[in-house]
């Protein structure tokens, strides 16, 4: 029988987890088990009566679940999905507001399933009471949604928190979350949890102070800081949502990303988040939770032995593409980095090419582009320069000995270039574009090209060892 | 002497735990409290504990039949918003 247990290191443990690493997340699934409906707060961004399957938020589930239930189900997606990497409870209540739910969910999991990743997402009131049960089930990632450590601010996000058998209201209440949260933090890490802290951005509210919290969280040894848009619309129900609070704009929150993200020995930004419903299933930005209904997973048989094994040989699998990826990577960083001072009018500015057909993603073959899009990418967004149009220069067999000359055509279209993003590109053309210092890259296949620029970017950017920085806005044209 | 759960209740299960007389039973279509040991609490805390939690204005109603959570008394939106407060 194959055994795995969850890996020890620190890379080797945010590898693995979808929210805790960019690269993983395009390769690894999650869970969501909604056993945890009780809170022990109100947020005024959240409302503990909607319910919808349409809707695609945090707090929100179809079906709550009995320990009982959600181990059943956790173990049948683990076996129909094999690259499920990670089981989480964020909600739809606080899951350490439930805790003999959680524990017993997570219990029986450990057992049946020890390859799994376990994470929890807080509030933070009840965390410093539950950290050493946190640590005993070897939770090895915790959430905390912390929006602010200045008490007058949280009295204008939370209304009540309920402590010690009352209900406390006011700035009070916000000061003893406050205090209960930054405890917490310190004794995670002080265990060695990977603490991610995850902020509401609320214009007009939290917008300015949201650096401060970076620095303190910072301070105290959280892993990851995910900055996330406040979800406001009258049709959910919320205090924000019926007052008329207004949502970020995307510049505003990529600003405020950028700007925390140049913090001095700063954690590391999360930019990767969907913001996934508390029953999410599958990969991020994908949910495959209707698959898996409660009625679905009771009729399912199980063999969780072989589902595990089969796990192990995936993850293997998945692994072993991501460091060829990473040695690929590699080998072209000689290319980057001679190419860099020639090319670049300015030194930050980084020029791509990318084969796209219908506009919006990577999604055409190097060899059969009719045009590539031109964009400059900096630090403060990505710009589209131009379209060029260029003779394809693979139509088939037929006329392959002609190939050549419509090469170099392709290539001379491209001289400013220093990167080109295209879906496919054969082995010959790959080549051809290395000796003339533009490196290909299809990686980023299928994902809209705005993103695929900017994660480009970021990567170059620390290969060239540039200050780290983050690029500020989406696409300017 | 004894609380009541009324149709607003969402069947979260904040209160469930904290009674300390156990009076409360998930049921449907909501929660239910047992009027033979409810106590109001009296005795045992300062305040009733499932009305202290409870996240829904309404949802939990006193022998006169009066909310102990009335509207805009948790989430500070004035009666006018008729999503949130209660509507019976």
């Amino acid at each position: 029988m194959a055994t795995t247990s969850q890996p020890t290191s620190t890379g080797a443990r945010i590898a693995l987890h979808p929210c805790y690493s960019e690269q993983a997340h395009r390769h690894f699934a999650r869970l969501h088990l909604a056993v945890a409906p009780a809170c022990n707060i109100q947020c005024h961004y959240c409302n503990r009566k909607y319910d919808c399957s349409n809707e695609s938020r945090p707090g929100v589930v179809s079906e709550l679940l009995n320990p009982e239930q959600a181990v059943q189900k956790a173990l049948a997606v683990g076996a129909a999905i094999p690259h499920l990497a990670v089981v989480g409870v964020a909600g739809p209540g606080d899951p350490l507001a439930n805790p003999d739910r959680l524990f017993a969910t997570f219990r029986a999991l450990a057992a049946k399933a020890p390859d799994l990743t376990l994470c929890v997402s807080t509030n933070g009131l009840a965390l410093p009471k539950h950290v050493d049960e946190l640590v005993k089930y070897r939770i090895g990632h915790v959430t905390i949604t912390i929006n602010c450590v200045d008490p007058d601010i949280g009295a204008r996000i939370y209304p009540w928190i309920f402590w010690n058998h009352r209900r406390i209201r006011g700035r009070k209440a916000a000061e003893i979350l406050i205090a209960q949260q930054q405890k917490g933090l310190e004794m995670l890490v002080e265990h060695g949890v990977l603490v991610k802290v995850n902020s509401v951005l609320i214009p007009g509210v939290n917008a300015d102070h949201l650096q401060e919290v970076h620095r303190v969280i910072t301070a105290k040894g959280a892993f990851l800081h995910n900055i996330m848009p406040l979800i406001a619309r009258p049709e959910h129900g919320t205090y924000f949502g019926l007052t008329g609070q207004p949502e970020p704009t995307v510049e505003q929150l990529r600003a405020l990303q950028a700007a925390c993200a140049i913090q001095r020995g700063a954690t590391g930004m999360m930019n990767h988040c969907q913001q996934c419903r508390a029953d999410a299933v599958g990969l991020i930005g994908q949910d495959r939770g209707a698959e898996f209904s409660l009625e679905k997973v009771a009729a399912m048989t199980v063999d969780w032995q072989a589902a595990m094994a089969k796990r192990a040989a995936v993850r293997t699998a998945i692994e072993r593409r991501i460091a060829l990826n990473a040695q690929i990577h590699h080998l072209n960083r000689p290319a980057l980095l001679a190419n860099q001072g020639a090319r670049s009018r300015q030194r930050e500015t980084l020029r791509m090419a990318v084969a796209s057909n219908d506009g919006r993603t990577i999604d055409a073959h190097f060899g059969h582009a009719r045009e590539f899009l031109i964009f400059d990418v900096a630090p403060m967004g990505a710009r589209l320069v131009e379209r060029r149009n260029i003779d394809r220069y693979c139509s088939g067999p037929v006329t392959c000995g002609d190939a050549a000359p419509a090469l170099s055509n392709a290539i001379a279209a491209l001289h400013d270039c220093t990167l080109l993003l295209c879906a496919r590109i054969g082995f010959e053309p790959w080549r051809a574009l290395e000796d003339a210092a533009i490196s290909p890259n299809s990686e980023r296949a299928g994902e809209p090209i705005i993103d695929a620029l900017l994660a480009v970017y970021g990567e170059w950017r620390k290969d060239v060892r540039h200050p780290v920085q983050t690029p500020a806005t989406g696409l300017c044209a | 002497m004894a609380f009541r759960i009324v149709a607003h209740c969402t069947n979260c299960w904040a209160c469930l735990s904290l009674c300390p007389q156990q009076a409360i039973r998930a049921a449907s279509p909501h929660f239910q409290i047992n009027a033979d040991r409810c106590t109001e609490c009296v005795g045992d805390y300062a305040d009733p504990q499932c009305a202290s939690i409870c996240p829904v204005e309404g949802a939990i109603i006193d022998a006169a039949g009066q909310p102990l959570n009335p509207p805009g008394s948790l989430t500070g939106l004035s009666p006018e918003f008729p999503t949130l407060s209660s509507t019976s």
